[in-house]
């Protein structure tokens, strides 16, 4: 074998043959995190996809309580919050240190646009009595007539199972938002190390792996855009 | 070393060994070097320990159970105490002692050196593995303390959301956390093997405890996510109300039970796949030989961990799931018979014509082969739809999963600890108390629970906590059993902790077995290898060794 003088980067772990080897391992447990968050987010697909097929209707009603423009607003910032994600990591790669630190704030602020967004859309749920439990008003959807909703009304046993549909938005919503604020937290943890110019000395390990996890929330929520708010909206 | 010998045990001369000036465990002093270490080999220690204080929790609580049944009269304690016992027994031993025992102990000691690498993969996210391990063992033991749990292991819904008020959520939240050491577990140790190989170390060069623990990892990681949001949505269902798995909001009980076991059915081979890694190596060991079958032991791990993921809806068949669905599962649950049928066969020809010897480790061997036998065969009875129907929620399940998960893995696991003893603390036990164990731990088992196969086919149902005066005697005789395991189980405390200070020294290779972890000291470096090791030959190659003992003997001579 060919030997080389190497220098080893401060953040070379003793452990690793090689700086490769590192990166590599890193990287292969990154993706392999992300399947276990596949496999959590499924859980709640699969219950998602069941529910719909049984209590379609409700379902359809559902969906028609959610606004397409909040929900579609978010999903323009959340691919955005993505590409400046991305952007951040080019940046460490060619080691421009306020570049990289411009991108991780821009991804942040609109991370956060995001989750004012949501709380927006929550608050309108409370105040209209969606949300699931004691205060869940059932008599909107059976008689939809008597509060101004342009709804097919639904028998009370299939009312009920509006909640179920609420039950779903809120688990896999709140689980994204979730994802998020912990996403947020590590941006800023990544801005800290970044601006002692931790990442722009040919380690981007960190950056990599972060947007890996952050382009993940991204694809969940492609998919919880269509299925909550898009498909099936007024069959009527 | 003559092949016809009784012992291979190869001690060195005790008058001038000595153990190494320096391991990994005076390598640094202090408690706080211990908490915030990065070493695999003293996070496996320190999961010893901590898996060992769980198991004497959860072994107290079934011992009060049996106490209770010791007479037909519920007159030790109430039906909800009762309730609360065994269901704290199971949420302790399941998720706190069966699914880390094997592969965060001896597991997270072995992988790496075995794979000739100095540490896993992420030394800190195992570290973390080891925290949330602790936070949520506590958060149980705080249901516990708190006023317990009686939904039973299962958190059966609605029960568990709607009628019981006990304290599900701390408990749940408990497994949540739990849930998590194990995934990072079993991701560190995908990675390590996938990444940190040695070079030489080919696929098909990994001792077959890494091929175990490979896919033990693969069902943690794509289980384990799905208890947790399962979990999340009981928790969630409780306190603020949502309606996935509540009847009265049109929600269906019976999807928790899908998702549940979707985790917990393939939670059975987390728990002993590792187990049967262990068998393998011990196996092969006693009987001087390669596994037979190298090939077919390696992949059946592979089989048993895909498979796994087809066989839950089995847990239902009495829950109304469609007559279909019920065969096409009670078929799939048959197969999964054949993996580990290949294993037994394969260990089986491996000590034909081998040169065995029954040490201690092998003791345990054999009575884990002899009793997960018995347990995967009645596993088959309750595969077939019609039988099911009869046994279901009576002791025969009972005994069926305490053969599999204890006298199948706590088994392994003694076996496992009584191997690598002398490599984890350079020392040696007492042997003829360490057989005594072995043996009684046998008797005590069978003893216990061959009687409740008897009661479950009579139709003695499970988690009641009073019962028929007819089925007496048979559950005295269980309980009499569990005296004699209890025994079993507290000999080896008492003889391994003497054996730290005044056991024999026990040199680098005690058992001149083959594994990379023999050829290092004992206990290792912290580093485990100074140089990198290459692997030259194939795994269990024992003419490999006789002619590397041959050279050392030369050389030193």
């Amino acid at each position: 074998m060919e030997e080389h003088v190497h220098e080893y980067l401060p953040q070379h772990r003793h452990h690793f043959e090689t700086e490769e080897q590192q990166r590599e391992a890193g990287t292969f447990g990154m993706w392999l995190f992300l399947l276990t968050e596949i496999m959590f987010f499924g859980g709640m697909f699969f219950a998602y996809l069941l529910y719909r097929n049984w209590y379609y209707d409700a379902f359809v009603v559902g969906s028609n309580q959610l606004s397409i423009p909040l929900g579609g607003t978010n999903t323009a910032i959340l691919i955005t919050s993505g590409f400046f994600m991305a952007l951040a990591v080019w940046a460490a790669e060619v080691r421009k240190k306020g570049l990289l630190l411009l991108f991780l704030v821009l991804t942040t602020v609109f991370g956060f646009v995001f989750l004012g967004i949501k709380y927006d859309e929550y608050h309108e749920k409370w105040e209209l009595h969606h949300i699931p439990g004691a205060h869940f008003d059932v008599s909107q959807f059976v008689n939809p007539e008597a509060y101004g909703l342009k709804e097919k009304p639904l028998a009370p046993d299939m009312a009920q199972k509006v909640q179920i549909y609420f039950s779903l938005y809120f688990a896999m919503t709140g689980m994204h938002a979730l994802h998020m604020i912990i996403g947020v937290g590590i941006l800023f943890w990544l801005m800290w190390r970044a601006q002692r110019g931790d990442f722009t000395s040919g380690y981007v390990a960190p950056i990599e792996n972060f947007a890996l996890y952050w382009h993940f929330v991204d694809i969940v929520w492609l998919f919880l855009y269509p299925l909550l708010y898009l498909i099936d909206r007024h069959p009527l | 070393m003559s092949a016809t010998s009784s012992t291979i045990l190869n001690l060195p001369d005790q008058r001038t060994a000595t153990l190494p000036k320096r391991h990994y465990l005076n390598n640094e002093d202090g408690l706080l070097s211990w908490l915030f270490t990065g070493d695999h080999k003293r996070i496996a220690i320190l999961y010893l320990i901590s898996i060992t204080i769980f198991f004497f929790i959860g072994g107290a609580f079934a011992g009060l159970i049996r106490l209770e049944l010791l007479t037909p009269q519920p007159d030790l304690v109430a039906s909800d105490t009762y309730n609360k016992l065994f269901s704290m027994h199971g949420i302790i031993m399941v998720f706190l002692f069966l699914v880390p025992s094997v592969p965060a102990t001896l597991g997270n000691f072995l992988m790496p050196i075995m794979l000739g690498t100095k540490d896993l993969a992420f030394p800190k996210i195992n570290l973390l593995s080891w925290y949330l391990y602790w936070v949520g063992g506590l958060f149980i033991m705080a249901a516990l303390v708190l006023g317990g749990v009686d939904t039973g292991w299962t958190f059966t819904t609605p029960l568990s959301t709607h009628y019981l008020n006990t304290h599900v959520v701390t408990a749940a939240l408990g497994i949540f956390i739990a849930g998590f050491s194990s995934i990072f577990t079993g991701l560190n140790f995908i990675v390590t093997i996938h990444r940190m190989r040695a070079p030489g170390m080919t696929w098909f060069r990994m001792p077959l405890f890494v091929w175990s623990h490979y896919a033990a990892s693969i069902l943690m990681v794509l289980g384990t996510p799905v208890l947790a949001i399962t979990l999340v949505l009981v928790a969630l269902e409780r306190t603020i109300g949502i309606g996935v798995f509540d009847p009265t909001k049109g929600g269906d009980p019976l999807l928790f039970q899908h998702l549940f076991w979707f985790y917990s059915h393939p939670a059975v081979y987390i728990m002993i796949l590792p187990g049967m890694g262990v068998i393998s190596e011990v196996v092969s060991t006693f009987a001087r030989k390669r596994v037979f079958g190298y090939t077919a032991v390696a992949f059946s791990s592979v089989a048993i961990a895909l498979f796994g993921f087809f066989v839950w809806a089995h847990h239902m068949f009495i829950m109304g799931v469609s007559n279909y669905s019920a065969l096409v599962f009670s078929l799939l649950t048959m197969l999964v018979a054949v993996p580990s049928a290949i294993k037994i066969f394969n260990w089986a020809f491996t000590l034909q014509k081998g040169s065995i010897t029954f040490e201690t480790p092998m003791l345990y061997a054999f009575g884990f082969m002899g009793l997960f036998t018995i347990g995967g065969m009645t596993g088959v009875f309750l595969g077939a739809l019609g039988m099911d129907i009869h046994l279901t929620e009576t002791y025969f399940i009972v005994a069926h999963f305490h053969f599999v998960m204890v006298g199948g893995m706590l088994m392994a696991f003694l076996s496992g600890v009584h191997f690598w003893w002398p490599k984890m603390t350079g020392r040696m036990y007492p042997e003829s108390l360490s057989k005594l164990a072995a043996v009684t731990t046998f008797i005590g088992f069978n003893l216990t629970f061959l009687p409740q196969f008897v009661l479950g086919y009579l139709g003695m149902p499970r988690r009641y906590h009073a019962y028929p005066p007819e089925f007496q005697v048979l559950n005295v005789l269980s309980t009499a059993g569990a005296t004699v395991l209890g025994v079993g189980y507290v000999l080896p405390l008492l003889y391994l902790a003497w054996s730290l200070k005044y056991g024999p020294i026990a040199g680098n290779n005690p058992w001149q077995a083959t594994g990379l972890e023999w050829q290092i000291q004992s206990p290792p470096l912290t580093e485990n290898f100074i140089e990198i090791p290459v692997m030259d030959h194939e795994a269990y190659d024992y003419e490999w060794l006789a002619k590397k003992m041959e050279q050392e003997v030369t050389t030193v001579g």
